[in-house]
């Protein structure tokens, strides 16, 4: 299909559907019953075992991996949940590489951690595959409590909290709930519609209602959720895109790479999505990596990141530049924006190389230009519909201890609150850390 | 190159590698698979006396169990002995051997406990060409409720009787072959030594339940809804193998004694182990039937590597070396102190040693915030779970006290002399020092 390949502008159809379907395939497939017997015969079952001091969630790694080991997968998944709720999505998104397998004993023996993400997957498909939900209400406790918004930190929250007797509204901005893992993550990490599922089976618990398309700031206020129930839950994660402060930037091609990913995630046919000849993606995440990957299993020609700072700074990790650079992503270093060339649309780029030096990064004057009828803009979200009344940190709102914000009987957690790294597993931890609080304030 | 080159009983074979009696050498198609692979002899599968052979159930027939990545450590069988008509094996062993004449077939029998059964069997097995008979006093199911088997080999004056009817019509080697399920091994040895066996090969294998079904509640392998007691071989076995082969080696009344070793041998380093502790051969039976003929490939490789290595010309320089350092608990030197180490750079920090120590034995390693694992030289005996339970190969070593240091653990400076627990205070039997 190299003629779709190389066809000019914005276009669909540059690859078969079967080719895209193969290329959006599971990243990390799911084992068969022998793999995960084998992988979980490698874990040494250490003591106070320094893969769950990694893990966000403080996952019984060990345990249920012994657990998988000895024939109960189910009862694994009930010590992943018990935890983490989310640990379905947690084992096919979060950066392992960074968390739990870094800190594996094996990844120091051999370079070869247990690979316990995967086995994580085992255990969780099969309690999501038996439609088993393993929890149950306590008694009511006839206390409300309001979350805003229904991604990770809010369904953890929610979960959490419905199962200690509390009764839950959602109110969710979107029209869907699921929030990042939804509309932002990998669509080759979270195949076969898992995050609708994962939310389905989250709600089996009871006592949540999620009332979509109900957003704060926009006919929901603070003060009146703060009036109309017991406790609220903030987690609204980062709505803005921060601005990319270059001449063209509003030259047609020229998008937020999260509005991009959010448009594939929710294509019915991915092979109807339109992607450039020669897409450009400006930033260092996982948000870049993820848009430059999927530009290029959709059959961009060429795709290029391009990261104002060196390979060490950037915030995807070394795992996720190399799954990068094995789609045939082209990664470039110490380049930023200056402008977008074009006559209405966008076809070049013109990037300057940088340098830094005391501190501090400048141009050093010398300019490059791309071809460039896509660029994306991935260079970090922002947080968005704060209300006024709260103290913020930095850029976030501002929280102590499991959550607490400068007002009383509201907490905040997740990508919206200051002092996470912005994970999706982060974001369950938090949510249900301020869940445990809120139930701790509530039955006080 | 070592020469592998075994003389047992007078029976030369070009390695000490044999196929102990069981399904693989069960006839005469596989026997010849078997010597193009390369094994150095074969015990054929035990015939039975003329007449309608035994039978078969149809199966499952075996059990087993699996370690890491099901690699198979123990198996279990309910197979009898050979159930083809004896003329049809006596004619294919003849046939083999005429077409093998430097490999070592010695022909494995078991019939009824009568001198009549024996010598009507004995001469039609001398017309063969066979190098020789092994008894089979092992088999511990279906033949043993016949009179046969184990049945004999658990009455030690049942082995001297058959041992010595068999002497007496019989010209070449007689084997006898030892069944593990009995106390001590050392009586039915002396007994088949007292009935003029010229050797005896061990272990047949032992009596076990390898898994219970918990949905149809009966011992695995079922037929119908009913299990049996099989008999277990394959590497599981060899540590109660090993223990009966040196017993027998070093015992006063059977020492010297030839023994032909079977049990779990599965690679090279299996047979010098054996060898080390006295056998002058080996026999493998689930090795080959887990992997096929071909692993004596690195049997002979391997061996014959080894004994380059530490220059050994012939099997015979090294059968038996270890036998002398073989001794009863109460010798063994009470003065020898070492405590374990851990080497820190191969530490990956798993605190396996930690959980093990502090658990189960003397609470004697050390774990600091940042999981640094250290030994607390006055409370370690040296034990050597640590070094057992670690992951890591010689990460943590026993290092032995020299004469002169201080023992942290008891305050007393190491002794250079040697005591041990038949001297010692607290032994109320003690002997008085000299
Ligand atoms: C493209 C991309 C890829 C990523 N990939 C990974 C990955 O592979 N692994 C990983 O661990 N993390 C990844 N992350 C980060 C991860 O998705 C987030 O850290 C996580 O989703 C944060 O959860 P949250 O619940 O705080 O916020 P979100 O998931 O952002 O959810 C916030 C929810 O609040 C709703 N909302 C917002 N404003 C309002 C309002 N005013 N009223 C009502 N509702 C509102 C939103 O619609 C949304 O549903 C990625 C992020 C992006 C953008
Ligand atoms: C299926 C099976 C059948 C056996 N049949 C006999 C037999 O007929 N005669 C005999 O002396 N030993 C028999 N044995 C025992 C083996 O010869 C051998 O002593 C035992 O398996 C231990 O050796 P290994 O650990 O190498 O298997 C049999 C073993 C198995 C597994
Ligand atoms: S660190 Fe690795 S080996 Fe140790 S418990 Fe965790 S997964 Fe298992
Ligand atoms: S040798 Fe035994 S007592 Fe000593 S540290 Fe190891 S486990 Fe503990
Ligand atoms: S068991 Fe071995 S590797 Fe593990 S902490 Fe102890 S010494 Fe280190």
């Amino acid at each position: 299909m190299a003629q779709g390949q190389t066809a000019p502008g914005i276009v669909s159809g540059r690859l078969s559907s079967e080719d895209i379907a193969a290329n959006f395939d599971d990243l990390h497939p799911a084992y068969a019953p022998h793999e995960a017997a084998v992988a979980a015969d490698r874990c040494y079952f250490c003591y106070d075992a320094p893969c769950v001091t990694a893990c966000p969630t403080d996952i019984d790694i060990p345990l249920f991996i012994r657990q998988i080991q000895t024939g109960h997968p189910q009862a694994a998944a009930q010590t992943i949940l018990d935890q983490n709720i989310l640990g379905g999505m947690c084992a096919r998104v979060c950066p392992t590489e960074t968390l739990c397998e870094e800190s594996c004993v094996r990844e120091t023996a051999e370079g070869k951690p247990v690979e316990i993400g995967r086995l994580q997957r085992y255990a969780t498909d099969t309690v999501m595959s038996a439609g088993v939900h393993p929890f149950e209400r306590a008694a009511s406790t006839g206390k409300t409590v309001a979350v805003v918004g229904a991604g990770p930190a809010g369904l953890a929250a929610a979960h959490r909290l419905a199962m200690l007797g509390h009764d839950v509204v959602i109110h969710e901005a979107r029209p869907k709930a699921g929030g990042l893992n939804e509309f932002g993550i990998a669509a080759y990490k979270s195949t076969e519609n898992y995050a609708e599922a994962e939310v389905d089976w989250l709600l089996k618990i009871g006592g949540i209602t999620i009332e979509n398309g109900s957003a704060l700031g926009q006919g929901v206020t603070l003060a009146g959720l703060q009036e109309a129930y017991d406790a609220v839950f903030l987690s609204i994660g980062l709505g803005g895109v921060n601005a990319l402060r270059a001449e063209g930037e509003d030259k047609d091609g020229v998008r937020d790479a999260v509005d991009f990913i959010a448009d594939l995630r929710q294509a019915d046919d991915l092979s109807a999505l339109p992607v450039g000849r020669n897409v450009v993606v400006i930033g260092g995440g996982m948000t870049a990596v993820d848009a430059a990957v999927q530009s290029k299993l959709l059959g961009a020609e060429n795709v290029t990141i391009a990261y104002r700072r060196g390979r060490e700074a950037m915030g995807a990790s070394r795992f996720e530049q190399d799954l990068a650079a094995s789609k045939g992503v082209k990664l470039m270093f110490n380049v930023q924006p200056v402008a977008v060339h074009g006559n209405g649309a966008a076809t070049e780029i013109e990037l300057e190389y940088t340098s830094y030096t005391g501190g501090e990064l400048t141009g050093t004057g010398e300019t490059v230009r791309l071809s460039a009828d896509q660029v994306f803009k991935a260079i970090g979200q922002t947080l968005e519909d704060a209300p006024g009344e709260l103290t913020l940190d930095g850029r976030k709102i501002a929280v102590t201890g499991a959550g607490r914000t400068s007002l009383e009987r509201v907490w905040a957690g997740g990508d919206c609150a200051a002092g996470g790294d912005d994970l999706t597993v982060t974001a369950v931890a938090e949510g249900r850390d301020a869940a445990m609080d809120i139930h701790a304030s509530l039955s006080a | 190159m070592a020469d592998l080159k075994t003389n047992f009983l007078g029976i030369e074979s070009p390695n000490p590698f044999w196929l102990a009696s069981a399904p693989p050498t069960d006839k005469e198609y596989n026997v010849r698979r078997a010597f193009e692979a390369g094994w150095g002899g074969v015990v054929w599968k035990t015939l039975g006396a003329e007449g309608p052979p035994v039978v078969n159930v149809n199966g499952p027939r075996y059990g087993a169990i699996w370690g890491a990545d099901r690699r198979l450590l123990g198996l279990n069988n309910i197979e009898l002995i050979t159930d083809r008509p004896l003329q049809t094996n006596l004619d294919e062993i003849t046939r083999v051997k005429k077409d093998y004449p430097d490999r070592a077939i010695i022909v494995s029998l078991m019939v009824p406990c009568e001198e009549a059964a024996w010598k009507a069997i004995l001469p039609r097995v001398m017309e063969t060409g066979a190098d020789g008979i092994e008894l089979n006093f092992g088999c511990p199911h279906g033949m043993a409720e016949r009179g046969m088997g184990s049945a004999v080999g658990q009455v030690p004056e049942y082995i001297e009787m058959v041992t010595r009817w068999c002497k007496e019509n019989y010209d070449k080697p007689a084997i006898v072959k030892l069944t593990p399920n009995i106390t001590d091994v050392r009586f039915p040895a002396r007994a088949a030594k007292a009935g003029g066996a010229d050797a005896v090969s061990l272990i047949n294998t032992i009596n076990s339940i390898v898994s219970v079904d918990l949905d149809q509640m009966a011992p695995e392998p079922i037929i119908g809804d009913k299990g049996t007691h099989g008999g277990y071989c394959g590497p599981a076995v060899k540590p109660i193998a090993m223990n009966m082969v040196a017993e027998i080696a070093r015992c006063p009344q059977t020492h010297g004694l030839p023994i032909s070793a079977i049990g779990g041998i599965t690679t090279w380093r299996d047979a010098a182990e054996f060898m080390a502790l006295g056998a002058g051969n080996v026999q493998v039976c689930t090795a080959a039937m887990t992997y096929g003929f071909k692993i004596v490939e690195e049997m002979i490789s391997g061996l014959s590597q080894w004994m380059d290595e530490k220059g050994y010309a012939s099997t015979s320089d090294f059968i038996g070396m270890a036998v002398p350092n073989v001794t009863d608990w109460q010798y063994l030197n009470l003065n020898s102190i070492s405590k374990a180490k851990i080497d820190q750079d191969a530490c990956i920090k798993c605190g396996r040693c930690y959980a093990a120590c502090e658990d189960t034995s003397h609470q004697a390693i050390a774990m600091s915030e940042d999981r640094t694992f250290t030994v607390k030289d006055d409370e370690c005996v040296a034990c050597n779970l640590c070094v057992n339970v670690c992951p890591v190969e010689n990460c943590i070593s026993m290092v032995e006290l020299q004469p002169g240091e201080l023992d942290e653990r008891t305050g007393e400076t190491v002794s250079a002399d040697y005591a041990n627990w038949t001297t010692h205070p607290n032994n109320p039997s003690a002997q008085a020092a000299e």
